[in-house]
């Protein structure tokens, strides 16, 4: 046996063995720890439940950012004119929306109050590689609200690709003004309203 | 009052059509619904806003998820009847059932036993009706006061209205006092929201836009809309 053969059946092998070794975790069992992990943060933070959204924001960027696919929320996002865009254009667009959901998703913690969060029953056929995490927040004195959570299995692990919140995608809300931009600006105009949200946020929470 | 006021407004509304777009498809009207939406929101801005302010201000939190109980709870009737018109029978005893629990023990709604109790709150509207019947949504429009809505479903606010027993209720005064009220505790329900909405939105007419359509035909199938996501719509 050639032994250029070898090596590559001994790496293999060894690839196969490393993976047994790190079994992966279900995306709904992902979805919950994130969501005890950061609630419980969340509930013995000060700060962060005075409105502070830099602290909100680090407390995603340490925890949660890691288990988005934001490439493929962009592509969503942006709809049909995403093949338009050149590479470093989709680059740019998904930096850009990246911090602008990692944002929004502080300004959403910081108006966490005491509701809590109900996971719903899953299931999943073996070998799915696209599936919706259904959780519901529940919160006195009003109605509870859906939060569902659209996962995809990549190398790296499942990852969240979409938030429905009431039956609202998040990505597909955005389709319409990105589009909107595209028309006016082109994709380097999209880009630039993108910069110049970031920019205003940025701003504005320094001063609250 | 109400179906006179929305009439008009609809009939303002075609006259005004024809103005800019930027081309969705279901809303026409986009230079009138900007302005109105415009209109809405310095309306909230010098009044409704800052009274439902003071309003949270003034009410401990346990009172104010009390009233929003209140109204929930009268809500609930006609929640009911929607079910039975949408052939939904099982829910509509449930929401029947709820009625009942909270307007006894939960002393005329200020407490939503029913919840408690693990029976779940439903959501209905005369527009979902039409919309379970078949009933297409046509246009978007945004109303004076009242905010987003299709055609469909501002024939249905006014079918939602012509049975509220708020609205319909004697003396004025206090109607008039339960009216205000009602607007205020659903309006400080909002505040959370409409922070997030200001940070997440580029266009907040496009994206408020966006949600209400998505979120109409998300409760017409009860939470189960059939969606493709790479949907060109």
């Amino acid at each position: 046996m050639n032994p250029k053969y070898l090596v590559l059946l001994l790496l293999a092998w060894f690839a196969a063995l490393v993976q047994a070794q790190t079994p992966e975790i279900a995306p709904d069992v992902l979805v919950k720890n994130v969501t005890d992990e950061v609630l419980q943060i969340i509930r013995s933070d000060k700060d962060i439940q005075a409105g502070n959204s830099k602290k909100a924001m680090e407390l995603i960027e340490a925890k949660v950012q890691q288990h988005f696919n934001f490439t493929h929320m962009t592509q969503l996002g942006v709809g049909r004119d995403w093949k338009n865009a050149s590479a470093a254009q989709q680059k740019q667009l998904a930096d850009e929306f990246h911090t602008l959901l990692v944002r929004t998703y502080a300004k959403a913690l910081t108006e966490y109050k005491s509701q809590t969060i109900a996971f719903k029953p899953f299931k999943m056929n073996a070998g799915d590689t696209d599936v919706k995490v259904r959780t519901q927040v529940n919160q006195a004195g009003s109605k509870a609200i859906p939060l569902d959570y659209y996962l995809e299995k990549l190398p790296a692990g499942w990852k969240v690709y979409d938030i429905e919140v009431e039956g609202i995608s998040l990505v597909i809300n955005y389709r319409e003004s990105f589009a909107a931009e595209v028309r006016s600006g082109g994709i380097d105009g999209l880009i630039k309203s993108l910069q110049n949200k970031n920019k205003t946020g940025a701003s504005e929470s320094k001063k609250g | 009052m109400g179906r006179r006021f929305l009439v008009v407004t609809l009939a303002a509304a075609l006259l005004l059509s024809g103005c800019a777009s930027t081309g969705n498809p279901k809303d026409p009207l986009e230079g009138f619904n900007r302005a109105m939406f415009t209109l809405n929101d310095d309306l909230d801005k010098i009044v409704i806003k800052p009274a439902a302010q003071g309003y949270e201000a003034v009410l401990p939190t346990v009172m104010g998820h009390g009233v929003s109980n209140f109204f929930a709870n009268i809500g609930d009737i006609f929640i009911a009847a929607n079910d039975a018109l949408q052939g939904k029978m099982p829910d509509a005893i449930n929401d029947v059932g709820r009625v009942l629990v909270n307007t006894t023990l939960g002393v005329l709604g200020f407490r939503d036993v029913a919840s408690e109790l693990g029976v779940e709150k439903h959501d209905e509207d005369f527009g979902q009706t039409f919309g379970a019947w078949g009933v297409g949504e046509g246009a978007y429009i945004v109303l004076p006061f009242f905010g987003p809505r299709t055609v469909r479903d501002s024939f249905g606010l006014a079918l939602d209205l012509s049975v509220d027993p708020v609205s319909n209720m004697y003396p004025i005064s206090d109607r008039n006092t339960l009216i205000v009220t009602r607007v205020l505790s659903d309006r400080a329900q909002m505040f959370p929201a409409e922070k997030i909405l200001d940070e997440a939105a580029l266009d907040r007419y496009t994206f408020v836009r966006s949600a209400y359509l998505q979120r109409r035909r998300n409760q017409i199938f009860d939470g189960n809309a059939p969606r493709n996501r790479n949907d060109e719509e």
